[in-house]
């Protein structure tokens, strides 16, 4: 087994967290993982994006062309990896930033407002969680309390009281995504 | 002790404080900073030292001073800063002190840019400072070997009088792996008979790279000679994936030896009989195992995230039995393992002759990229 994820999004929305936290889900179930971030002179204000790949042998390139599996938090994000995804695909695409649909139809496009269900649970940060609970709906080999487990034991002492606040938006992006995945035709 | 979620530049900073590092030398550079940085903190903690060099040039001669003491001390770099501290590399190695750096490399030549390369591979391994000198040089391709690697650096470095030399591009630096990290090795200073370290009832020693008589130099040339057959005869280190059978040997060290396992994989899975040797260290090179793999393979390829500097190592032990191709992604692309699996294939169909220049063709094919 083996699966490639993007995160996209604009520096500042939490991007690269969210690939720390499935790549620590990853290590704590026993999987080889890697995260690896895009960093250049252009991280402030512009896009950001890392790339983590989980597998169960050593994992050869840590970064992918063609991944099955990509979160785009915003517009720029979504135009660009729309395009990557490999046939089959499912692109987790935070709704309240982009204002088109889907051009592919060879892929699953999944629709989720994560800025507004953040704003529903009283904070804009948890943008990012929404979207990762979005994405386990797509990526079985990492459950939902996997992530919860890797978000209590590597969060600092100092951010545990909003661990509720992160299970909430966790479970909210997954019950979303999986709506919308149900939608789909089998 | 358990696996945790290491960076690479933080993980050689951490594997150097617990394989005993005593001092740090160094100046921040782009994508090796996350180094100094951790120790800046770590370091004092300890109550070891570390300081921010003025300048590379100074942090290199703060390590060949605190060098000759005996001490374990090491600095860190990425490409151009290197490039700043060859001098003092070659006075290090004229005085047959042991010391560490880390070259965690980018795009070049020049300014270049920060993105991840393999293009100092020939100033590491081939050239570097003046003179004549041999230096250990290692390449890891993933944090827990970057971790691995770090300690033995120190253990060669000591072992031989020599530099030893990790070179990684920016992506191992700037990774997350999960990785182990070794125990805390207790600082106990080792003794050597020729540290400069306090001349207190003992006669007094002089470290020097100053030779004023030819003579005396060459003497001091060929016993570095004579030591380098020995690490050629005991430290080679290397990584073999699917050789047993493989007609098709890639050959890639770092970032593109891990890139070509997954392509080498794909590629089985199409039923090509084909392998990967990664080495490990650089220098001392495995001339051996390629010279042994030729008799069994058809063609090489040789991948590498620069022009192909590798490459003519791997043609110094093939020598011209079979043809030896190349495919590399110079200037700071990291190339992906379905061009790499295209190059495979590619070998795999073709009619390869050892008589063309491999460059020739990887230009020519490079012209197509973009």
């Amino acid at each position: 087994m083996q699966k490639e994820i993007i995160i996209a999004g604009f520096g500042g929305q939490g991007v690269l967290f969210a690939g720390q936290v499935l790549a620590y889900a990853a290590m704590d179930t026993g999987k080889a993982v890697t995260w690896i971030p895009s960093y250049g002179p252009e991280m402030r204000g512009g896009t950001a994006n890392c790339t983590v790949v989980v597998a169960d042998e050593e994992i050869g390139s840590p970064l992918v062309q063609h991944p099955p599996l990509a979160v785009a938090l915003n517009l720029p994000s979504f135009d660009k990896y729309e395009g990557a995804l490999t046939p089959g695909g499912t692109l987790i695409v935070n709704q309240s930033m982009v204002d088109r649909g889907a051009k592919r139809a060879d892929i699953h496009t999944i629709f989720v407002p994560c800025n507004e269900i953040a704003e529903e649970l009283g904070d804009k940060k948890l943008t990012n969680m929404v979207a990762v609970g979005a994405l386990l709906s797509s990526l079985t080999e990492i459950g939902l309390k996997d992530l919860e487990k890797a978000l209590e034991g590597h969060l600092p002492a100092r951010h545990k009281h909003l661990l509720p606040k992160n299970f909430e938006a966790l479970r909210r992006g997954y019950e979303h995504a999986q709506k919308e995945l149900d939608k789909v035709p089998a | 002790m358990a696996k945790e979620l290491w960076k690479g530049n933080e993980a050689i900073a951490e594997a150097a404080v617990r394989a005993g590092l005593q001092a740090y030398f160094g100046y921040p550079i782009t994508p090796q900073t996350e180094i100094l940085e951790y120790l800046s903190r770590r370091m004092p903690e300890l109550g070891r030292a570390f300081v921010q060099a003025e300048s590379e040039l100074g942090a290199i001669n703060m390590v060949y001073g605190a060098a000759c003491t005996g001490a374990r001390v090491m600095s860190s770099s990425s490409s151009p800063g290197v490039s700043l501290m060859l001098e003092g590399l070659s006075y290090i190695a004229g005085t047959e002190v042991p010391a560490v750096l880390v070259n965690v490399m980018r795009g070049g030549p020049g300014l270049g840019n920060i993105a991840p390369s393999q293009a100092d591979y020939n100033q590491a391994v081939h050239g570097g400072g003046h003179g004549d000198y041999p230096r250990i040089v290692l390449a890891p391709a993933s944090v827990q070997e970057a971790i691995d690697l770090m300690s033995l650096s120190f253990d060669l470095a000591e072992k031989y009088r020599m530099i030893a030399m990790m070179i990684l591009d920016g992506s191992v630096g700037q990774m997350m792996e999960p990785a182990e990290m070794p125990e805390m090795k207790p600082l106990t200073p080792h003794k050597f008979d020729w540290a400069t370290d306090g001349a207190i009832q003992r006669e007094r020693r002089i470290l020097s790279s100053i030779y004023i008589e030819p003579a005396a130099e060459e003497v001091a040339n060929l016993r570095l000679a004579n030591r380098w057959k020995e690490v050629q005869a005991n430290e080679v280190r290397y990584k073999e994936y699917f050789l047993d059978d493989a007609e098709i040997v890639v050959v890639g060290f770092g970032t593109a030896g891990r890139v070509s396992l997954s392509a080498v994989r794909a590629a089985r899975a199409q039923g090509i009989k084909v392998g990967l040797l990664r080495p490990i260290t650089v220098s001392p090179f495995p001339y051996e195992v390629i010279d042994q793999l030729t008799g069994q393979a058809k063609a090489f390829l040789v991948t590498e995230m620069n022009m192909g500097q590798m490459l003519s190592d791997v043609r110094l032990a093939v020598r011209g039995r079979v043809p030896v191709e190349f495919h590399g992604r110079p200037g700071g692309v990291v190339p992906f393992p379905d061009e790499i699996l295209r190059e495979i294939q590619r070998v795999n169909g073709a009619d390869l002759s050892v008589h063309t220049d491999p460059i020739d063709g990887w230009l020519t094919r490079m012209a197509e990229v973009k």
